[in-house]
């Protein structure tokens, strides 16, 4: 048997997971052609590599179809409800850093945190008839932190991509997503609330609650966390 | 048995139970739909009900839910017979994600006994809570009692501005934003409004950025003067401040409660009318044979979880088992009536019970 890791099998964040693993003895990489997803691991033996997308990483996790897992701290809380029982966070890994953040128009001058944005939203309502609307993927996280910060009448809109753009093209008037630099939203003249990120996601190592371990796995974790350091 | 393991029929039989107890008591058996457009509850109840109920897609129909609760059809049900007074029962499935207790049931079976009567709320709302009282009895439940409308009163009551009447009323049901308005307008806020103005102003002076999305200048500029005329507004008394603690965090026994809201009244006059509304309940109450010396009474009850309640609410609770859902809950619900009916005024009060929870409860099994 075998430990499976997921990484994520493209960009600058599989970059950074191969280089943090190096830096620990650990040598990932792709094999094959270099858009074919099949990878091997050295300096250790017993440990698997699979190269998946990001944003499946979570739900192979949560399956137990792969044991360990590198990907957002952002999806893996956004996507799996009561994460914590399916998942252990490992070592968090010091790049791969972004906010989710929730964005105004910058010409909403009376609006810059969140008792302004329940403010606007009530009026907001009130004038045109329907609830104030927030662009997202994070359905899950936006709606949690807007209901512990008792946010009301607004709706939450799903927008896969280019989020930034949706108040410009009138399919949204808030925008909440994940930003490092905020320089795409300055560009579409956009701010940031002044509160707390909704989080602060980081690249981050987990490991699967609900995949199987053998005793020849554990072995072969225990190596592992010795090598990259990680205690218990 | 474990509530997981209850087998249905065992549930559906206790449900039929139930429902020819509410129909002796002079109730019409009602169904609805399970699956509902959802459209009109999402405007009733907003993001939330979408991140509690299914929600689910029909080309043709568009979004479309699984039945949350029978409330809205039911209220729905009523205004298209146009009897008036009615009672109704009914049975049957809801369905609700539990993402915080996953350990909750998805899809139960509730029974529910609703009163359109406007002609004497306080009886009807007596009616309500001893038919529940009385079937519920042999289990030994603890009873909840509390009432928003009281709260609601003292907050119409205030010497201030409509705008922030409004504000607070609004936020009811969102104790923490609630806390932080009655902050920002009483005296210890005065600086914050001022600041608050303060900063927007420095934003006009330095804003050079287009106007972009559907929100226009013109509403913008609204908040701005509104934010103005908030900021040179006198604040909200310190004494009417701490009458309203003193109402939020009156929990007592229903006696001791109506002698302190008496004294409550003296210094707050616009709360009298809700006050003797309690009373003439109670009464009501009292010639049906509820224990009203000992029954709990908490102002704040169900100030969290039951947003369209805007008067007496009440729950039933098994006893030392707080992790559990109640295993009935109701209350008055005018407010929400009025929305569904397009201001037309529909008095209603009703409430719900699990007749799982009350097998699990018989079984002494939780």
């Amino acid at each position: 048997m075998t430990i499976k890791l997921g990484i994520p099998s493209k960009g600058r964040l599989m970059d950074k997971t191969f280089d943090w693993f190096a830096a620990r003895g650990i040598t990932l990489k792709q094999t094959g052609a270099e858009r074919e997803y099949s990878g091997a691991v050295e300096g250790i033996d017993g440990v698997e590599l699979v190269l998946l997308s990001a944003s499946e990483i979570p739900r192979e996790l949560a399956a137990g179809r792969i044991h360990l897992g590198v990907t957002g701290s952002d999806l893996v809380r956004d996507k799996l409800v009561g994460w914590d029982t399916k998942i252990g966070e490992l070592s968090v890994m010091g790049f791969g850093h972004a906010d989710l953040i929730i964005a105004v128009p910058k010409a909403w001058v009376d609006v810059d945190n969140l008792d302004d944005l329940d403010a606007a939203a009530s009026a907001f309502r009130k004038r045109h008839g329907f609830r104030l609307r927030i662009a997202t993927k994070y359905h899950h996280l936006v709606h949690e932190f807007l209901k512990a910060n008792g946010v009301a009448d607004y709706q939450l809109v799903d927008s896969q991509g280019a989020t930034e753009g949706t108040v410009k093209n009138l399919t949204a008037e808030v925008v909440a997503d994940i930003t490092s630099t905020g320089e795409t939203l300055r560009a579409n003249h956009l701010k940031i609330l002044t509160c707390e990120p909704v989080h602060k996601s980081q690249a981050t190592l987990f490991k699967s609650r609900t995949a199987p371990w053998s005793d020849a796995d554990r072995a072969t974790m225990f190596e592992l966390k010795q090598k990259l350091d990680l205690g218990d | 048995m474990p509530l997981k393991t209850m087998p249905k029929s065992r549930v559906r039989a206790e449900a039929a139970r139930l429902k020819t107890y509410f129909e002796g008591l002079g109730a019409v058996d009602v169904e609805t739909d399970i699956l509902l457009p959802a459209e009109v509850l999402l405007d009733l109840y907003g993001e939330d009900i979408r991140h509690r109920a299914y929600v689910t897609n029909d080309p043709a129909r568009g979004e479309m839910m699984l039945r949350p609760d029978f409330t809205v059809p039911v209220v729905q049900t009523h205004m298209d017979s146009g009897a008036d007074p009615a009672r109704y029962t009914y049975a049957g499935e809801v369905f609700r994600k539990q993402d915080d207790l996953l350990d909750r049931a998805a899809e139960y079976i509730q029974v529910g006994y609703e009163v359109f009567d406007g002609s004497n709320p306080a009886a009807a709302d007596a009616e309500v809570f001893a038919a529940f009282s009385d079937i519920l009895s042999p289990l030994g439940l603890r009873a909840a009692t509390g009432d928003i409308g009281i709260l609601m009163a003292a907050v119409r009551g205030l010497k201030t501005t409509e705008t922030r009447r409004n504000a607070l009323l609004r936020h009811i049901w969102r104790p923490r934003r609630f806390r932080a308005l009655m902050n920002r307008y009483s005296v210890k806020g005065a600086e914050m409004r001022e600041e608050n103005f303060a900063r927007v102003r420095a934003n006009m002076a330095a804003n050079n950025a287009p106007a972009i999305g559907l929100r226009t200048e013109t509403e913008i500029l609204d908040r701005v003067m509104a934010l103005s005329t908030d900021a040179a507004e006198p604040s909200i008394s310190s004494s009417e401040i701490e009458l309203l603690n003193d109402i939020l965090s009156l929990k007592e026994t229903v006696p001791h409660v109506l002698s302190a809201l008496r004294d409550i009244a003296v210094d707050m006059d616009a709360i009298l009318p809700a006050v003797n509304q309690l009373r003439a309940r109670v009464d009501a109450l009292d010639a049906r044979g509820v224990d009203v010396e000992n029954l709990e009474f908490e102002t704040a009850y169900g100030r969290t979880s039951m947003e369209y309640y805007d008067g007496f609410v009440f729950g039933f609770y098994a006893e030392g088992r707080a992790d559990l859902p109640p295993v009935a809950t109701g209350g008055r619900y005018d407010a929400l009536t009025s929305v569904l009916g397009h201001g037309r005024s529909i008095p209603a009060v009703g409430g719900v019970m699990r007749p799982a929870m009350i097998l699990a409860v018989q079984e002494g099994a939780l």
